[in-house]
């Protein structure tokens, strides 16, 4: 029972880590668009997003209860180990795409983990088919689509509307608009994003026999869910930030207050009917339909296909590494620190090579003009370590601390 | 496999009608704003007012 509880303790604290993790690579669905429109400073934006998760934590936890969704067969065996692994599959990609600064799904990587992991311990009788076709696959593909339509129809319809308009009498009301509509977002990711976390350390406690299945989760896990997921954002992946609020398109403000309106709608109007979605793909997908909408506004195609890509790969690859990890943490408390062992040698990894191009929020602004205008306007110091300027340390330091994954390199 | 593609249908067309509409409003109550008349201020008042309202349904969306 000891040994159990201390395990149980560890996958309590990876899943704060996925978590925290979860906070910063998704600050940028609800700031992004704020913070390069200058709606409000980095700091400021960042802060907020963070009170804003931690709020939306606590207002409900429908989705806690039915843990990723009926996605994977809680009832067929799975192992706290399993769950470990999956969530050390979920942040190691996490902090691959980080590092990289692409937007890719901290819920797509968790299924991912949760999936690869279940499959390797328990076969695939563990995994709901269906499920993964109606609750992960056709929203990935509809939900930024939809979102990107209703940025650049909405877009329209503002520029329309306000064309006679004198825009610095304007500019005031379109601020409002954005912080608005970027809390929203905010709120709404923190309560779905935060009950994920809570939904599996509640299944977790439950596999160790400490409370009873279909409990809700207790207060304590509530409030430490909460408070990593806000943590988490208030340290901002300014790296995602950048790609998402710069790269993508050149962002005005009536455009940054149509795709966060377009993504609180698109979120709100799925998640009430049922559909749990991305947050991550409806904003990036909200971004790029209202690069569409304005006239001589432009959206940068490898951006976009670069971006697509690692949504396409990133439920795998979070799969097969959790895959990996369950093979190694089965074998017994060996396993079990050696993976652990393995995934803080990641976690170190990526910070170490963050840190030798770090993107903040002194310079997360600050990147070459879009339309080609001053081409050597950026500062040297100023180009950010990330997919979209290939740097060959990259892919040579990566593979040593995961050696159970050896495709997932092939894959980036 | 049983897809219910009705309820995507829905998701779009509420996303697609409430995206539209609430920016529309708000921008006709940004416009109204920046106005001398006294029937622009009122009517961009009442613009964000329902605007206001939409965003109290969507809060209550996400707790409920």
């Amino acid at each position: 029972m000891e040994h159990l509880t201390l395990l149980i303790g560890v996958v309590i604290i990876t899943a704060l880590v996925f978590d925290f993790t979860n906070g910063f690579h998704d600050t940028a669905n609800a700031m992004a668009t704020t913070i390069s429109t200058g709606a409000l400073a980095p700091k400021a934006a960042v802060a907020m997003a963070a009170v804003l998760n931690l709020v939306g934590a606590f207002l409900s936890v429908q989705v806690a209860k039915t843990i990723s969704g009926g996605i994977i067969d809680e009832k067929a065996g799975v192992k706290p180990e399993v769950i470990f692994a999956a969530l050390i599959g979920a942040i190691v990609w996490n902090l691959v795409t980080w590092l990289a600064g692409l937007p890719s799904s901290s819920s797509h990587a968790l299924f991912g983990g949760l999936i690869g992991a279940t499959l390797v311990a328990v076969g695939s009788h563990g995994i709901h088919g269906n499920a993964i076709v109606m609750k992960i696959l056709i929203p990935a593909v509809v939900s930024p689509l939809v979102a990107g339509v209703a940025a650049m129809l909405a877009t329209r319809v503002t520029y329309r509307i306000g064309r006679d308009a004198d825009p610095e009498a304007t500019s005031k009301g379109y601020r409002a608009g954005q912080i608005a509509s970027a809390a929203l977002v905010s709120l709404a990711h923190g309560t779905s994003d935060a009950q994920k976390t809570m939904g599996v350390i509640t299944l977790a406690l439950v596999t160790g026999g400490m409370i009873a299945p279909h409990s809700d989760p207790p207060l304590w896990v509530i409030l430490a869910a909460a408070t990593a997921m806000g943590l988490g954002t208030y340290l901002g992946g300014w790296r995602i930030i950048r790609t998402m609020g710069k790269k993508l398109t050149d962002i005005r403000p009536p455009q940054g207050f149509a795709a966060q309106t377009a993504a609180a709608t698109t979120i709100l109007a799925s998640s009430h009917l049922g559909f749990a979605l991305s947050t991550t793909h409806v904003v990036s997908g909200a971004v790029t339909g209202t690069g569409f909408g304005r006239k001589g506004a432009v959206v940068r195609w490898g951006v976009v296909q670069r971006m697509a890509l690692s949504w396409l790969i990133t439920l795998p690859a979070a799969g097969l590494v959790a895959g990996g990890a369950t093979l190694v943490a089965l074998q017994g408390s060996w396993g079990v620190v050696l993976i652990g062992l393995l995934g803080l040698a990641v976690c170190a990894g990526a910070w170490l090579l963050s840190m030798r191009k770090p993107v903040d929020h002194t310079n997360v602004n600050d990147v070459e003009d879009i339309a080609g205008a001053a081409p050597e306007a950026r500062p040297a110091d100023a180009e950010s370590f990330d997919a979209f300027t290939p740097d060959p340390a990259f892919t040579a330091t990566i593979p040593a601390p995961q050696p159970q994954a050896p495709r997932k390199e092939a894959a980036l | 496999m049983n897809i219910d593609w009705g309820a995507f249908a829905s998701v779009v067309g509420v996303s697609l009608v409430a995206t539209v509409g609430l920016v529309g409003l708000f921008t006709f109550g940004i416009v109204g704003l920046s106005k001398q008349q006294e029937s622009a201020r009122a009517g961009a008042y009442t613009a964000f007012a329902a605007c206001a309202a939409a965003v109290a349904y969507g809060i209550y969306l996400i707790a409920g």
